[in-house]
């Protein structure tokens, strides 16, 4: 039973080389003899079972299977599926150990299996050196500088310069979800792209998790013409960065980070963005908490600490409070001491809105809530409405307005609302104002002070992620049609495979 | 517990390291701050239980005890029975793992210990730098290409 081993050191810190090789599917951005790689399925490339399916340079499919990962071990042990080559039960471990001296990696790989009997000298070289021996020297070339194995770089314990991690000139290529034209939920494709390095100021992200917003839905349905099909929809993700443009400091490779910002383009595998727009995930924030929740969140925030301040003992208003976003309003208005009163379409929906802080959970199908806001409130009404809901309600949540109280209008997911006469206003002295969350997280530090109030809270468990759909990024139709038709509690989070 | 990891690179064939530490008796030959050392009871230093008995050039002196050698992993495990150091219930393992690409060495040092609250990044530095990287950069020099 022939048994290969193969070592050697990289001059590169042991987590720069892990968040390279973690990735299952990494093997085609670094590995000479692979032509071409793709994760099979719906499953996360650092998911164990998934299964690699690629094209060795040569012309040979093949495909392996993720036995075992570990981020605390920093290994992995996979093993041949499918081989044109006599490999049989092949089953390989790759494992990094931190280089103290120097910062280094040293990285051993292994692996056993059986060979028709006179193929052993033959296959046992293909495996050393054409793998394991090639891909060393590949990942080397690419994150250290291109330093020659064994030349004395020994004797400057503790003293080697900090290797420069320069973007691969590789594009790489995964898949999307696109739109030709704008249109119902089935205008949304999967179709193959190609990833370049990222340029000046850039950083290219391998993502893990997308968040699903109501403005893909009108982005895709082409209520935003200043975002002209055809397009990629999607405002916010996170994922690790893969590497980094010139000129960009602060994100590294291997940082896990998220954003959320125009124009639309999040629906991918991998995608490049400028690094300010990034913000670094906390260690104990899961990729698909920070997606489902980072966009919304940060709403929350400026919605009940910028556009309008929220003060203990306010009465706050809530359309769609079971929604991602609503529910996480209602938490954190009750978390200010404010009363909450929300809207929903179900009883189950007012079960859910209660859970999260709603003190007052009005099935709007069941009951006029203008009525029932004036009783709430004792005939006084509310200090601030939150409306996202649009042409159906916004009129109506005016009515259930305070005097001198704030009409906040932040989305029109039921269509855009018919002009506002501003004379209307001057009955109750209220003022009306038409936010998007880009504009309170435009500027780098906003940005970061509200993801940061976000994860805060999270952390606290004052806000909780409701992720009630997830699934693959080529799912993405059926999501949207999910999310349209109202039946829906909670974040959806698509995982691009 | 407080736990030392420390690690290096020698441009030398891991059997030849291992040939040069393998001697539970052979720290003066090797770790700097070790001035000399004996087996008690004049057993043979690769008999698992022995008991090292050794002076440091300062003046203090250790017992340490082998409790595991293994020629097959190029690895040895003790634990120190006493000690000026101020440490309970210390273990360490030294091992080495050869690398092909070059055919040198990965060397990895690690210890675990209990302290006086404290006194935990005093002994990482004493422990993980003045010992375990000083006999590295040692073995560099004695051994390495």
């Amino acid at each position: 039973m022939p048994k290969v081993y193969r070592s050697t050191v990289i001059d590169a810190p042991i987590e720069t080389v892990w968040a390279l090789l973690r990735d299952f599917n990494s093997h085609e951005a670094w590995h000479p003899a692979v032509a071409q790689s793709r994760i099979e399925g719906a499953r996360a490339s650092d998911q164990v079972g998934a299964v690699r399916s690629f094209r060795l340079a040569s012309g040979a499919q093949l495909r392996e299977q993720l036995l075992k990962l570990s981020d605390r071990d920093h290994s992995f042990t996979y093993c041949i599926l499918d081989s044109p080559i006599p490999l049989v039960g092949y089953v390989a471990t790759v494992r990094l150990r931190r280089v103290t001296d120097g910062n280094r990696t040293f990285w051993d790989w292994r692996s056993s299996f059986a060979v028709p009997p006179g193929l052993e000298p033959v296959l046992e070289r293909l495996v050393g050196e054409e793998i394991y021996e090639a891909g060393f020297a590949s990942v080397r070339a690419r994150l250290s500088g291109g330093a020659i194995p064994g030349k004395g770089r020994e004797e400057a314990a503790g003293t080697l310069p900090r290797p420069v991690l320069r973007a691969t000139p590789r594009a790489i290529r995964c898949h999307a979800v696109v739109i030709d034209r704008y249109g119902e939920a089935d205008v949304l494709q999967r179709r193959e792209t190609q990833v370049p390095p990222p340029a000046a100021g850039e950083v290219r992200l391998r993502q893990t998790a997308i968040g699903v917003n109501f403005i893909d839905v009108n982005v895709r349905a082409g209520r935003y013409p200043q975002f002209p099909a055809p397009l990629i929809p999607g405002v916010e993700a996170v994922g690790e960065v893969v590497d980094v443009g010139e000129g960009v400091v602060g994100v590294l490779p291997g940082d896990r980070v998220g954003y959320v910002c125009l124009p639309p383009g999040a629906y991918v595998q991998y995608r490049n963005l400028p690094a300010e727009r990034l913000v670094l995930i906390p260690e104990q924030v899961s990729d698909e908490v920070a997606a489902a929740v980072l966009l919304k969140g940060m709403t929350a925030e400026y919605l009940l600490r910028r556009a309008h301040r929220v003060r203990r003992g306010d009465r706050v208003l809530v359309h769609s409070a079971a929604g991602a976003t609503g529910l996480l309003l209602c938490q954190w208005a009750k978390h200010l001491g404010a009363v909450v009163i929300g809207t929903v379409g179900s009883e189950e929906k007012a079960r859910v809105a209660r859970e999260s802080g709603c003190d007052y959970p009005i099935v709007y199908t069941r009951e006029d809530f203008v009525q029932r806001v004036s009783e709430i409130t004792s005939g006084r009404g509310v200090d601030v409405a939150y409306d996202a809901v649009g042409k159906d309600t916004l009129l109506r949540s005016f009515d259930a307005l305070a005097r001198r109280g704030h009409l906040v209008s932040f989305g029109q997911s039921s269509g855009a609302p018919e002009p506002i006469d501003i004379g209307l206003l001057t009955s109750k002295s209220a003022r009306i104002s038409r936010p998007a969350v880009f504009h309170y997280t435009a500027d780098p530090a906003e940005l970061k002070a509200s993801a940061g109030a976000v994860f805060d809270l999270l952390q606290r468990g004052v806000l909780s992620p409701h992720i009630t759909r997830r699934a693959p990024l080529s799912d993405a139709a059926r999501i949207h049609r999910e999310l349209e038709s109202r039946a829906t509690t909670g974040a959806a989070v698509l995982l691009p495979g | 517990m407080v736990k030392v990891y420390t690690s290096s690179v020698i441009d030398a064939p891991a059997d030849r390291v291992w040939a040069h530490i393998r001697d539970f008796n052979g720290l003066p030959n090797w770790v700097p701050p070790v001035a000399d050392s004996r087996i008690e009871g004049g057993v043979p230093s690769d008999k698992v239980g022995c008991i090292r008995n050794f002076n440091l050039k300062d003046g203090g002196n250790l017992r340490e005890q082998l409790l595991a050698l293994s020629d097959y992993d190029f690895s040895v495990t003790y634990n120190i029975l006493v000690s000026p150091m101020g440490v309970q219930n210390y273990l360490a393992t030294l091992k080495l793992t050869p690398i092909t690409d070059g055919d040198r060495t990965f060397a990895e040092w690690t210890a675990e210990f209990d302290c006086e609250p404290g006194r935990e990044q005093e002994l990482v530095d004493e422990i993980g730098n003045g010992v375990f990287q000083a006999a590295f950069d040692n073995l560099k020099r004695q051994l390495g290409r």
